[in-house]
């Protein structure tokens, strides 16, 4: 294992920049996501760390060795796919001794250390079966031994549950986050689902248009998002747009004048409420800021739900309660009183199309 | 009045088929029929049933030349298509580049040029180069390969590609970066993966090969007889079963050779 860094990373496509200058750090043993929306470029960036494509500009370096223009064969990197990509006529043996058999790595080993990495992916007794006689989750896991048996120095998953249903993708997630520490493998994982990204990470990088927006743990992306995109895909998020009129003071274009906890110079402005910081009812009163709206739609989640509440013309909010049994459930048309601290307003400028 | 409706279309649908299938298969069951019968001139009833004119096959020497020569040219010519295909299928599905889509037609003209001109114009040809460059082209058996070479690609690339399409690259990336390089992963992940492609499109150049004979006829030397040439001629002569036998065996050869082919690829998959 070792730790990996990308340098100014880039990939050209003509004119259309897919990978704009992506700069990471990745340290020995720690677990990175990508994340971000189809066509970010998060997978053109697993790739050209696997050398399928080749970058038109910047470094990578695997501990000390560069690896910017080595051949996919000679990077020593694990590679898990969407697909799992098996090959299909060789056995359960077959495809994950095939590494080692490129390694010349000698009969009596690779059978000692096949029979370990179907051990760690719990498949012991599925050595001489053949791909298609198991299920899409114990594929994923030949998968995932067939890249771990290499001792490879960093890891790389490319949407590595998306093809499993719900159940089982809670279940391989778990599995693979803790193979991952308990071998204490470098690991970068491409995905656009952010509950997968926020349970399996120890960091995240999230991305859009070929750039980084925000590197770092789930709480810095959650509390503290650098900008109205990573508020809005990281977590949920109601938006109320309207311009900062002073330190701490924020009018909406609805009219209501809210106190926040500024981090933005004057002129126009969003404000981004996570759902769950807001509170409903007599509660609500005490706050920096409540308003009276009219309740508008009201989802059932089950142990959650979610009051959609207009306040004025323009403005409106979506405020999460807990589903308690004492508690009043607010019926559509209810007038009603919101409120949020002025700590849960994260205000940033808008951004200029 | 539905039910009756169904049952008539589905009447109907049974006896096109069966009708169809006694057409393809009418010739076949006659060939076979009398290459057993007794008499010398093919007439209805038979007088009587015989092998003799199984054994009259290996009497003609004409009919086991033939036979070698056109074994011979059908697997030469097999193997040499398959070498150009497989490689020319995998940058046809893989790589789109100008004129691809043109260069992908090109290779299947073959089965659309009528084989007396395919044979006229390769004559023409082989006749031409022998002249600019001296070498003996012209009814070798080198120049019978070469010719019948064409007839066999369309039927390789066309198979080759197809099961090319249906290959998951992702297989492929995870040979490399498990440490094969292209020639590994080509000989270890991707040939296996379209052998069934490569049989099919073997088997059926193969046997386009073995059956050709408008090119054939332009192409081999004097003395040097295909199969099919050799029954052309005998035909000139004579009419006896001794021509049904020799179809007889060249069927069963043929349908051995599909029988053995599917074991290990279903053709129905494939075709």
């Amino acid at each position: 294992m070792a730790s990996l860094t990308l340098d100014a990373l880039t990939k050209r496509y003509g004119d259309n920049v897919v990978v704009k200058s992506v700069s990471l750090a990745v340290r020995d043993g720690e677990f990175l996501v990508l994340l971000g929306p189809s066509g970010c470029g998060k997978t053109t960036t697993l790739r050209m760390i696997a050398g399928f494509v080749p970058p038109s500009g910047g470094s990578m370096r695997i501990g000390d060795k560069d690896i910017t223009t080595l051949p996919p064969w000679k990077r020593n990197a694990g590679l898990v796919f969407q697909s799992y990509a098996l090959f299909p006529h060789m056995t359960v043996n077959e495809n994950v001794g095939f590494g080692l058999d490129m390694r010349k790595v000698d009969r009596a080993e690779t059978t000692a250390r096949v029979a370990e990495a179907l051990r760690l992916v719990r498949l012991e007794g599925f050595g001489e079966r053949y791909p298609r006689q198991l299920s899409g989750g114990q594929q994923q896991r030949v998968a995932l031994a067939r890249a771990l048996v290499i001792r490879p120095d960093v890891l790389l998953l490319d949407e590595p549950l998306s093809n499993l249903d719900a159940k089982l993708r809670l279940e391989v997630r778990l599995e693979i986050r803790a193979l991952q520490q308990q071998l204490g493998l470098t690991t970068v994982m491409v995905t656009h689902d952010q509950e997968e990204a926020l349970t399996m990470a120890d960091r995240l990088v999230v991305m859009s248009d070929g750039a980084v927006r925000q590197v770092g743990t789930q709480s810095d992306l959650y509390e503290r998002p650098a900008d109205l995109f990573v508020a809005d895909f990281v977590g949920r998020s109601t938006m109320i747009s309207g311009t900062v009129a002073g330190a701490g003071a924020f009018r909406s274009d609805g009219g209501l004048m809210l106190s926040c906890q500024l981090s933005s110079a004057e002129g126009a402005a969003t404000i981004a409420l996570r759902p769950e910081r807001l509170t409903l009812g007599a509660a609500a009163q005490g706050l920096a800021n409540h308003a009276t709206g009219k309740v508008t739609f009201v989802s059932y989640l089950g142990a959650l739900l979610d009051v959609h509440v207009r306040l004025n013309d323009t403005d409106h909010v979506v405020v999460q309660i807990p589903n308690r049994s004492d508690g009043h459930v607010p019926a559509v048309g209810d007038m009603i009183e919101v409120g949020w601290p002025a700590s849960a307003c994260l205000v940033f400028p808008r951004e200029v199309a | 009045m539905m039910a009756d409706g169904r049952l008539v279309g589905r009447v109907a649908l049974y006896g096109v088929a069966w009708l169809t299938l006694a057409f393809i298969l009418m010739p076949l069951v006659f060939v076979t029929w009398l290459a057993f019968f007794a008499q010398e001139i093919p007439s209805f009833p038979p007088e009587g049933y015989s092998l003799k004119w199984f054994g009259a096959i290996a009497a003609n020497r004409n009919f086991v030349t033939g036979f070698s020569t056109s074994l011979q040219v059908a697997v030469a010519a097999t193997l040499i298509g398959l070498l150009i295909a497989v490689p020319a299928s995998l940058i046809l599905a893989r790589r789109q580049f100008a004129g691809s889509a043109v260069l992908n037609q090109f290779l299947l003209l073959p089965l659309v040029v009528p084989g007396v001109v395919m044979g006229t114009s390769i004559y023409v040809f082989q006749i031409e180069t022998e002249i600019a460059t001296g070498l003996p082209i012209l009814g070798s058996l080198g120049g019978l390969v070469a010719g019948h070479t064409l007839l066999v690609i369309p039927w390789t690339v066309r198979l080759v590609t197809a099961s090319l399409t249906g290959l998951d690259r992702a297989a492929e990336e995870a040979a490399q970066s498990l440490g094969a390089n292209q020639w590994t992963t080509f000989f270890r992940v991707t040939l296996p993966a379209i052998r069934p492609g490569v049989v099919a499109g073997a088997l059926f150049g193969f046997v386009t090969s073995f059956g050709n004979l408008e090119m054939s006829l332009f192409l081999v030397g004097p003395g040097r007889v295909t199969l099919p040439i050799a029954i052309l001629q005998y035909l000139e002569w004579k009419i006896d079963p001794t021509v049904a036998a020799v179809s007889v065996l060249q069927i069963l050869l043929i349908a051995v050779a599909m029988i053995i082919t599917d074991r290990y690829v279903k053709l129905a998959r494939v075709v």
